[in-house]
């Protein structure tokens, strides 16, 4: 899951700047759990700009933000609100405020409006309990959990070191966190525990930042061979011609 | 050639003590515990951002170390620079003719002065022991040829705790496979805790230089057990530092310090020490008068 975290009030009104009617995107699922994109937060937004005299046109919670095709849809939906918007606010994650910008930015009747974050993206992670979530994968394109038993190091340790401890620990804890536990300590009573703590002396190499070129781009071999079809059958036409 | 190696290859107790380049660009008082401590010991480590606070670099402070006519330990940690900068500065250590090198992953950003920069680590301590050892061979660590031959005396940093010894030695030995040819610890206190460590490690065949921190008071003791990574000071030594006032507890740690490098020796629990005065490098040669050497 992605988390995010609501833009302070201030934050925000700083971005509307002037603006007067203000439409409000919401997003029905990280965004939804995260309590930062869901029904109930656009309307608590809602009243907030109220107060301070600015005007709702629209509020729409897109199931979810990330798809193009649903934002397509629900701004078509909201043609006539978007009409006299100065501003939309989007409160999902990076990603689906970008996808509603984009499609805002090619749509006819809305290309004028600029668009908004209402959140912070901060992490991928899971929820630990109601209200509480811990980053648990950077995405970092080489996954290494295979040979750390499951636990990530890049991720989990503050320094993302791949060859061990780096020696700071106190007692069991993380020298840069106190409240979590050095998880190298966690990678190697669960290596003892399967029977494959040798897998930590093996020197692993340092890792591989071409991975990582941003923006990163992945593209299936279905659709690459959909892509090679499509370009073959067009060759073959123009050869007939 | 590195006199540490020669002096560790010969089996003397070596003694190699740490000095921290200062913020700013006066080096006079560095030059001062340099020239204090020149004869009494073996090479001077000087720190890379000691504490992730930003200062003179390590590789400059190494130039005016050697210009002292002292044997200087070049610091690099893989906190600040990625694997570009790291090898240039280890060429470029090269040039200056430093031999010994102490590498390290550093401690984090978080813990120093600028506590919002971003943490590299691109090269951890294995990764920055695998660059000397490449260098030596001609290359870099994209196996591209060096021109002019680099020699280096690597070593590398271990944390004997109580709680981390089992991964700290796994790490030790990843460290010897990497190229490190010594090792110096973090601060020891505890010498049961040294002893344990010396067996556990005398077959590696690899020297050890035991850390010794001139405590100055029990509220620096406190506050290193709170605040400084990988160190653990037993209550015992506090409560001893704790019976004195004033100007006596800097004598008691002088004391404290020189005693457990007698010990040391006596005992073979290392081959040598590695002295942190933190901040009262001027007191070196008490410390060495107090342990007889
Ligand atoms: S190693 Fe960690 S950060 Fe990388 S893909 Fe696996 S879980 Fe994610
Ligand atoms: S204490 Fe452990 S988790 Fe924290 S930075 Fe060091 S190795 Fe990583």
């Amino acid at each position: 899951m992605i988390i995010t975290e609501q833009k302070s009030g201030e934050d925000l009104f700083a971005l509307l700047g002037s603006a007067r009617r203000v439409v409000l995107l919401g997003c029905s699922e990280c965004a939804t759990i995260c309590k930062t994109g869901g029904t109930e937060q656009l309307l608590e937004f809602e009243k907030k700009l109220k107060t301070r005299g600015l005007e709702v046109s629209a509020r729409c919670v897109l199931n979810p933000a990330c798809n193009a095709q649903v934002v397509k849809k629900a701004l078509k939906g909201i043609r006539e609100e978007l009409a006299g918007a100065d501003a939309i606010v989007s409160f999902s994650c990076g990603d689906g405020t970008q996808t509603v910008a984009k499609l805002v930015g090619q749509m006819e009747h809305t290309f004028h409006i600029p668009v908004y974050p209402g959140n912070d993206t901060l992490f991928l992670g899971e929820t630990t309990r109601a209200g509480e979530y811990v980053e648990a994968c950077r995405a970092c394109g080489r996954c290494e959990l295979g040979w750390t038993g499951g636990i990530c190091p890049v991720t989990c340790c503050a320094k993302g070191l791949l060859n061990g401890p780096c020696g700071g620990a106190k007692g069991r804890q993380c020298e840069v966190n106190a409240d979590e536990e050095c998880v190298w300590l966690r990678i190697c009573d669960r290596l003892a525990a399967i029977g494959q703590l040798d897998n930590l002396l093996e020197i692993r190499p340092p890792r591989d930042y071409l991975k990582n070129v941003h923006p990163r781009r992945h593209v299936l071999e279905s659709r690459r061979s959909a892509d090679r079809l499509k370009e073959a059958r067009a060759k073959e036409g123009q050869d007939a011609k | 050639m590195s006199m540490l190696s020669e002096v560790l290859k010969i089996d003397r107790f070596a003694v190699t003590a740490e000095f921290a380049p200062p913020k700013g660009t006066d080096m006079d008082h560095m030059r001062v515990c340099v020239r204090l401590a020149k004869g009494r010991i073996h090479a001077a480590n000087v720190t890379d951002f000691q504490s992730a606070v930003m200062r003179i670099s390590s590789l400059t402070a190494c130039k005016v170390v050697m210009d002292e006519g002292v044997e200087p330990v070049i610091q690099i940690t893989g906190r600040d620079r990625n694997r570009i900068a790291i090898q240039g500065e280890l060429l470029s250590a090269g040039v200056l003719g430093i031999k010994n090198l102490l590498a390290v992953t550093g401690d984090h950003p978080k813990m120093g002065d600028h506590p919002n920069a971003m943490p590299v680590y691109d090269l951890d301590s294995v990764g920055i022991l695998q660059v000397a050892t490449t260098f030596m061979s001609g290359r870099d660590l994209e196996g591209n040829s060096l021109n002019g031959r680099i020699e280096f005396f690597p070593g590398a940093a271990v944390s004997p705790t109580r709680q981390t010894m089992m991964p700290q030695i796994m790490k030790m030995r990843k460290k010897i496979t990497a190229g490190a040819r010594f090792f110096q610890t973090q601060a020891v206190f505890d010498l049961d805790l040294l002893r344990e460590f010396r067996r556990l490690t005398t077959p590696f065949d690899v020297p050890v230089l035991a850390g010794i921190v001139l405590l100055k008071s029990a509220g620096m003791a406190r506050f290193m057990n709170r605040a400084i990574p990988g160190v653990e000071i037993p209550e015992g030594i506090i409560a001893r530092m704790d019976r004195f006032v004033g100007k006596e507890r800097m004598n008691e740690g002088i004391r404290l310090a020189g005693e457990m490098i007698r010990t040391i020796r006596d005992e073979n629990l290392a081959d040598g020490v590695h002295i942190m005065a933190i901040g009262a490098e001027e007191r070196l040669g008490q410390i060495l008068d107090e342990a007889g050497l």
